[in-house]
């Protein structure tokens, strides 16, 4: 992705294990609310708690949801089976976590980038989310809290484990591909796909090897990552961390590591020896699930458009490369844009439009009046600057692009006008206008630059800048034949 | 082909176990478990002996599939159900060995989740 | 007086409930201090409610079959507001904030909770003597043990203080209490009856089941419990069975047959072990009842059957062993503190399980611990596909099948604690039905040499306790 390497000389391999929360109305196993906030322990349940005697009953939206996310990155949708997984921790109330161990309900897939690249998807489980535990005393530090206090909401909370190939070569790869996953799984509705309040979460596989070679070097499970720029940091030290223990030939030991946000390094939480033996097992109070064909075509036919279909319509409507419209998908503009060209406006016009001056939203913008809007633009009846304030008024108001203008007094300047103008600075400033004719590229920018200057100071900013470009060059041409 | 013979149990294996079981032993419980349990698994030498390569495990004699339950929270406009739920909360925190704020309180949890 | 006719008194209104309650409450007054069938019992509790069912009758309501009835709950049933200890020190004092499905089922058809009896800890044990606040002893000679886990169950209904109790059974646990203290006790199908609010010990083999004086209270019982249950995933769907229905309609033209390799003796080599010689003429003796009232009656064969002890030891323990994390002190239960939260968890589970607790957890965690888990919870799995199977051919030239229910009569206190082994040796016969899924139940059938009661085990396919309640109304009806 970036064109160079992280560290020369060195190959950094990521996979990513992505976390999210389903967007359910009640939790996996019971009828408790899926709720962020609230009072402590108030979305709970004799299942959410753990109480002897509970059984859980799995939830049918979340496990349509888990088909949504395996359809939505082309994984293979199969018989699934539920696992215990023993550990103990205060915040998991049963002492062991419900998850899918060796049959997950997706296996493997793949997502695309907007770039195109695609990154192997292993495999999208099912889950149950942990309580949350507060460290009271010591500044909230775990180690050196007084005590802690355990919050039950969120325990039980469906989650999907999105589990990446070690596809990803750097940092800035690996933030494309969760904000991608991220868009698909609120596209389909699947998560709110928020990292600021834990609804999504991400851990790191990272490991490094020599250039040139395919071996996958030892890795290192990256935990406590809150945001894609942690994410990003994280990598990078790991990464360079590894590069160092190689370079002065000692070796990586298996690890998973702790990112701490205040001093910018991973720390090591335990070693593969100090591993935990999870004792997985079947989960005797559940029983498999196997999704009918039916019911899998009937979640596929009802899937909204995957942000990579948004780009390439969006794409094939504007005569663009996939690429050049993911801003405006990520935006959700995609529809806007797409009928406002439909609707006959110049497509580059549309496009830097919703990502320079629309980025705090469409509001009563509708595709007609951009349509229009974009038409008196093109026209030379409204200037860049003038389209702009316009645009922002369509926003507000929604209304007649036409009237808007007339409001403001913006009238298309003429161009008999605006040349007698030109002429006039081409004799005021014979200099420069020298630097123009005979200059390099770079210096025919500048004057350029400077030429258009003079004409908007003269203007008030009414002129379009394009045409005074253009009136330049003739002159120009004119000139130096 | 049947498993490979497994060592007897040994002592560091109850000690381990108990450890992953969150139990302390004494060095007599030690000795005792350690007797007793090898017990039970000389008894299952029969079925360590038997080839089953070819059987599938049953984890549930059941065949059931697809036990789906709809997405629909406790309705909390039912008067009395509200108040059941109310009530659930007081007796569950009453029942607590330590709570404050609402929330149980713990001894202070060192380290992450495994 | 049976469970049935003292629900039909009380609805019509010719006994009060609180008659039938007092009545009881007494019986439990004169000889509990010897037998110990109960943790807790309910008077003042059961009183209220009687008065309660005898004021809706006389606003002309029917509470139901089982109006004014007496039901002892064992331990481990989730009752709300009411101590669960599941004999367990680690629970004592924790009253569960809900009900399990089938109080709430009882409390829907008029019955009265009386007390919660006593068990080994966590229904782990075959004589009630692994429960943390004493053994219960069976009644009908208090030297002698239960059986257990359900033993204060059984025992209170060999007592006289409720007609009717509920127990679990993971291995035996109420076929084998039932045989030893003479009442009838049954283990439905799998999925048969609720688990919800059912302490969980091995959560693929427990299930709930009743205890009776008599087999036509206990298939009532199981009507009125039985059926599908949303809050239990492995519930099967279907309505309860029709088992009143069935009771008069005998075997003529019944296969049935005897499990040769669970019935012990010296010609029989391919058996079990330690089956009793007096026992195992009981057996011979139902069968022949059985052939005399028209079934016919021959000896099957069920090969692996001798390998479930095996993989119930496995299986049940690692279960158990995941089941019991929980109590942990944090949110219920026994807290002993210590200066982490793992300190405590552990200070906690030392303090709060007893020995035979301890045990099993450790051989659960053991039999699923990397390196282990393939040769012995993985092969155990194996084994109860190929006792299914067995099961399932046996069943192609039979409609039922015969066992001893336990192996011996009841043994005295203390005879086997010294060495679990020899303890689990008791569930022999009744282990497979549990692994299979299956239903069966004990059914008492004259005594044994020291006079004691012996049980008969029933054993059917899946869903068949009709025709399992048949031959057992025939055995009641035939024996000595
Ligand atoms: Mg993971
Ligand atoms: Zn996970």
């Amino acid at each position: 992705m970036s064109d160079q390497a992280l560290i020369p000389g060195w190959e950094v391999v990521i996979g990513l294990e992505v976390h999210a929360e389903l967007a359910t109305a009640t939790k996996m196993f019971s009828s408790a609310l899926n709720q962020f906030g609230g009072q402590p322990n108030t979305n709970v349940d004799p299942v959410s708690l753990g109480l002897p005697g509970s059984l859980p009953v799995l939830n049918e939206k979340a496990v349509e949801l888990a088909i949504r996310v395996g359809l939505a990155l082309d994984c293979t949708i199969q018989r699934s089976v539920f696992a215990r997984k023993n550990y103990f921790y205060p915040d998991m109330p049963k002492d062991f976590q419900i998850s899918q161990y060796d049959l997950p309900i997706n296996g493997v897939g793949s997502l695309e980038l907007p770039d195109g690249r695609r990154i192997g998807i292993e495999r999208a489980h099912l889950e149950e989310d942990t309580g949350k535990s507060t460290h009271v005393g010591g500044g909230g530090r775990i180690h050196e809290a007084g005590h802690s206090l355990i919050d039950y909401n969120r325990s039980g909370v469906p989650l999907i484990e999105i589990v990446s190939a070690p596809d990803m070569r750097c940092a800035e790869e690996a933030r494309a591909y969760v904000s991608e996953l991220r868009a698909i799984l609120v596209a389909i509705g699947a998560s709110d796909g928020k990292m600021e309040e834990g609804s999504m979460r991400v851990d790191c596989n990272v490991s490094v090897r020599r250039e040139g070679t395919s071996e996958l070097g030892t890795r290192c499970e990256v935990k406590n990552i809150n945001s894609l720029r942690s994410m990003g940091r994280a990598i990078e030290y790991e990464a360079r961390r590894q590069v160092d223990l190689l370079e002065s030939g000692e070796k990586v030991q298996q690890q998973t590591r702790h990112w701490n946000e205040d001093d910018g390094r991973t720390h090591k939480l335990r070693s593969k020896e100090e591993a935990y033996d999870y004792r997985y097992f079947p989960e005797p109070d559940l029983v498999p699930v196997e999704p009918s064909d039916e019911w899998i075509a009937e979640i596929r036919a009802a899937l909204p458009m995957l942000p990579r279909e948004r780009r390439q319509r969006l794409a094939v409507a504007a005569g663009v490369e996939p690429q050049a419209t993911a801003l405006t998908v990520e935006r959700g503009m995609d529809d806007l844009a797409v009928d406002t060209i439909a609707a006959g406006a110049d497509a580059t016009r549309v496009l830097v439009h919703v990502e320079n001056n629309l980025a705090d939203g469409v509001g009563e913008l509708t595709a007609a009046s951009f349509a229009s809007l974009v038409a008196m633009e093109a026209g030379g009846d409204l200037t860049a600057t003038q389209a702009k304030t316009v645009l922002a008024d369509l926003v507000a108001t929604g209304g007649d692009p036409a009237a808007h203008a007339a409001s403001h007094g913006f009238e298309a300047m003429d161009t008999s006008e605006l040349e007698a103008l030109v002429d006039r600075l081409i004799a005021e400033h014979p200099d420069d206008w020298a630097g123009y004719v005979g200059g390099d590229d770079r210096e025919r920018r500048r004057k350029s630059g400077f030429f258009v200057g003079q004409v908007m100071r003269a203007t008030q900013g009414q002129a379009d800048g394009r045409i005074v470009n253009d009136l330049l060059a003739r002159r120009a041409a004119e000139q130096g034949g | 082909m049947t498993s490979p013979e497994i060592p007897r149990l040994s002592r560091d294996d109850v000690a381990h176990v108990a450890n992953l079981a969150r139990l302390t032993l004494s060095d007599e419980e030690l000795d005792a478990f350690t007797g007793q349990l090898a017990d039970v698994l000389d008894h299952a030498a029969d079925i360590e002996a038997l080839d089953l390569d070819d059987v599938p495990p049953m984890a549930n004699p059941l065949p059931l599939v697809n036990v789906l339950r709809p997405d629909v929270p406790v309705s909390t406009e039912d008067a009395a159900k509200a108040d059941a739920a109310a009530g659930f909360r007081a007796e569950v925190l009453a029942a607590a060995p330590s709570v404050e704020d609402g929330r149980f309180r713990v001894p202070p949890v060192l380290g992450e989740a495994p | 007086m049976s469970a049935r006719s003292i629900a039909a008194a009380v609805r019509s209104g010719e006994r009060s409930a609180r008659s039938v309650v007092e009545e009881h409450l007494a019986a439990i007054d004169s000889s509990e201090g010897e037998v110990h069938a109960f943790n807790l019992v309910l008077a003042d509790g059961a009183l209220a409610r009687a008065d309660d069912l005898d004021r809706r009758i006389a606003d002309g309501e029917d509470p139901g079959p089982l109006a004014g009835v007496p039901v002892a709950l064992k331990d481990n049933l989730c009752t709300r507001g009411i101590d669960t200890t599941c004999g367990s020190k680690i629970l004592e004092g924790w009253c569960p904030p809900y009900d399990a499905t089938v109080v709430e089922r009882l409390a829907a058809v008029g019955a009265v909770a009386i007390g919660k009896t006593n068990l080994d800890e966590f229904a782990m044990g075959s004589s009630t003597e692994n429960s943390a606040f004493g053994p219960t002893r069976n009644p009908l000679d208090t030297s002698r043990v239960p059986g257990g886990s359900s033993g204060g169950s059984a025992a209170a209904v060999a007592a006289g203080f409720a007609p009717l109790a509920l127990g679990s059974d993971t291995g035996g646990s109420i076929r084998q209490p039932a045989a030893l203290c003479g009442t009838v006790g049954v283990k439905p199908t799998y999925g048969r009856v609720s688990r919800y609010g059912l302490v969980a010990f091995g959560s693929s083999l427990d299930q709930i089941g009743p205890f009776a004086t008599s087999v036509e209270d206990a298939a009532l019982l199981l009507e009125v419990i039985g059926g599908h249950d949303p809050l239990d995933s492995t519930s099967i769907p279907e309505a309860s069975p029709d088992l009143l229905g069935a009771l008069g309609r005998g075997v003529e033209g019944l296969r049935i047959g005897i499990i040769s390799e669970l019935m012990g003796g010296p010609d029989r080599a391919a058996s079990v072990e330690g089956i009793a010689d007096d026992v195992r003429a009981r057996v011979e003796q139902a069968a022949e009842a059985l052939a005399a009232a028209g079934a016919t009656v021959e000896h099957a064969s069920v090969p692996s059957t001798v390998y479930g002890l095996s993989a119930y030891y496995l299986i049940a323990p690692a279960e158990a062993s995941s089941n019991l994390a929980r109590f942990d002190g944090v949110r219920f239960g026994l807290r002993v503190d210590a200066d982490t939260a793992a300190g405590m968890n552990t200070a906690t589970r030392t303090a709060g399980f007893g020995d035979e607790v301890k045990r099993r957890i450790m051989l659960g965690t053991y039999a699923l611990s990397t390196g282990y888990y393939d040769a012995y919870y993985g092969k155990s799995q194996k084994v109860r596909t190929l006792i299914q199977r067995d099961f399932a051919r046996a069943y192609e030239s039979f409609d039922l099948l015969l066992s001893p229910a336990a192996p011996t009569t009841a043994f005295p206190l203390g005879d086997k604690t010294d060495d679990p082994m020899l303890m689990y040796l008791n569930d022999v016969c009744t282990i497979p039905s549990n692994l299979a899924g299956h239903p069966s139940m004990s059914v008492p059938f004259g005594s044994g040499d020291d006079g004691l009661p012996v049980g008969v085990q029933v054993l059917a396919p899946a869903l068949a306790e009709a025709t399992m309640f048949r031959a057992a109304a025939v055995l009641e009806g035939a024996a000595p």
